[in-house]
């Protein structure tokens, strides 16, 4: 086989994953809001409501298509086909297993290695708002505009101090590829333990960037019917919805590639690269990765939601300035270690 | 190579004359960011990743966002273009030719010449473009970003100013 179609192959594999994992991810949030409130959740589709999401896939096809005769059709039409598309995008340089050994080949598990992986992440992190502002814009209705709009605002703000907490871990592993900011973190020197207050800002940034509770004021029902989505129905409401956990899904595993080193788990340098040493780091990613997803949903059942001045607050006074002191603090550190 | 080069050059022209002919400001907005993304394709044509993303995360990512942002904000409602009279279309078009002809008379009479290159197709990588920046052209680098940081708190000074002066005029 040639490199190609391994590569092919291992593309349309993650495709899919994180369609699968998004959609499961629907699931797992209803049945651990049921188990914080105290109540059974979902289990009538299958054993344990484990067909759930396909009931729920299969309703939003058969719901009425609806196109307000007042909104921009092509707009209204491209906005969640954006949406989801920059979602699905970012999983190409992440690292999801070590090398596999294989008829003398290393085959890298990873969709491609770009020498400035990060900033790929963050660029297509930074292009995800748009797809929330075309569709709330397009939808010609107030409560779709003003979604939209602190959609913008809140991803321009916190965008920011992500970038600047970034910024901190790149002077600490001083390379911008993922590849290598994995292969640094090899047995316990995950990056989480020299940079935590980076952590910190970074994961505070990434609910605010995914507009996940408690920073889902683009999408406030109590204040704005239901946001950028107010005029959306059937699957293109479903791409939206859908397009929030693969979000998700994505920003778990940058934060667990970034932070929590990637497939590195302890003793893994004394394996041999086969089928073993792969799958059980794709499997020890994973977890991390699962981790995390399920402390995004234990936040949103916590935590209630800021208002918008609190939001903003936040992002500029507080999470800007932590990071300039953090990157501060981090050169100080290097100079000093040097 | 070479046809990827014209193919992504003719899409870059069509998506920016997109741009001005678009009725709606909102559509021309898209169509510029759509041009940054053929212009980022070009450099990732010359092998320059690290400009071709920052490219995208700063002009796409954040300032296009920008300008969305307040277009969606003046134009809530969409009416038809009013017509301007004559005086700046004329002024427009005037400075617009003089500035096309600078253009070409800069282009008729320059040498061709062959740059020489002398980092190889690697030149454009994060490492390479890095040694520069902060090894060769240190001084103006620092300088240049020090003028950013002026205009950045000169811009929240200005606005600042204009805030609590319109808090004094809206006061008895």
């Amino acid at each position: 086989m040639s490199d190609w179609v391994v590569k092919f192959i291992f593309i349309v594999v993650i495709f899919a994953l994180s369609l699968f994992i998004a959609m499961y991810s629907t699931y797992a949030e209803r049945k651990i809001a049921a188990f914080l409130q105290d109540r059974l959740g979902p289990n009538r589709a299958g054993p344990f409501g484990i067909l759930q999401p396909l009931a729920d896939g299969v309703k939003l096809f058969f719901k009425e298509e609806f196109i307000p005769r007042a909104s921009d059709k092509w707009l209204f039409l491209m906005g969640p086909g954006l949406f989801i598309c920059t979602a699905l995008m970012t999983s190409a340089v992440i690292p999801f297993a070590p090398d596999l050994m294989w008829d003398g080949k290393l085959i890298s598990m990873q969709a491609t290695d770009l020498n400035v992986g990060i900033l790929y992440i963050f660029g297509v992190v930074s292009l995800g708002v748009y797809g929330i502002l075309i569709g709330g814009w397009a939808s010609n209705n107030k409560f779709s505009l003003l979604g939209a709009i602190r959609a913008a605002s809140q991803n321009i703000s916190y965008e920011l101090a992500m970038g600047l907490s970034i910024v901190a871990l790149i002077m600490v592993t001083s390379s911008l590829s993922l590849k290598d900011i994995v292969s640094q973190q090899s047995g316990w020197h995950w990056n989480v333990i020299y940079q935590p207050l980076g952590f910190l800002i970074f994961i505070i940034c990434a609910f605010a960037e995914t507009n996940r509770a408690p920073f889902d004021l683009p999408e406030c029902e109590t204040e704005l019917v239901g946001g950028y989505h107010t005029e959306y129905s059937s699957m293109k409401l479903g791409f939206y919805l859908f397009a929030e956990y693969i979000n998700m899904f994505i920003s778990s595993a940058v934060l667990a590639t970034l932070y929590f080193g990637g497939y590195q788990f302890p003793f893994i340098s004394s394996m041999d690269p086969g089928i073993a040493k792969t799958i059980l780091g794709a499997a020890v990613m994973f977890g991390k990765i699962f981790f995390f997803i399920f402390f995004f949903m234990w936040v949103r059942w916590t935590l209630p939601r800021f208002r918008y001045d609190q939001l903003m607050n936040l992002g500029w006074k507080i999470l800007i300035p932590l990071s300039v002191i953090n990157i501060l603090l981090t050169a100080g550190f290097i100079l000093f270690k040097s | 190579m070479e046809k990827l080069f014209y193919i992504l050059s003719g899409l870059t022209l069509i998506s920016a004359i997109m741009v001005i002919l678009s009725k709606h400001p909102i559509r021309s907005i898209l169509f510029l960011v759509l041009t940054f993304f053929l212009i980022s394709a070009h450099y990732i044509l010359l092998n320059a990743q690290f400009l071709a993303l920052v490219n995208i995360v700063v002009y796409a990512g954040a300032i296009m966002v920008l300008f969305l942002f307040v277009v969606m904000f003046l134009n809530l409602n969409r009416d038809i273009e009013r017509f301007k009279s004559w005086l700046p279309l004329a002024a427009a078009v005037i400075s617009g030719s003089c500035v096309f002809l600078v253009f070409l008379s800069a282009y008729k009479s320059s040498h061709q010449i062959q740059i020489e290159n002398s980092g190889g197709y690697q030149i454009g990588l994060v490492e390479n473009l890095g040694e520069v920046l902060y090894r060769d052209y240190l001084f103006p680098m620092e300088i240049s970003s020090v003028l950013f940081l002026v205009a950045m708190i000169g811009v929240m000074l200005l606005s600042r100013k204009e805030k609590t002066e319109t808090v004094k005029n809206l006061l008895p």
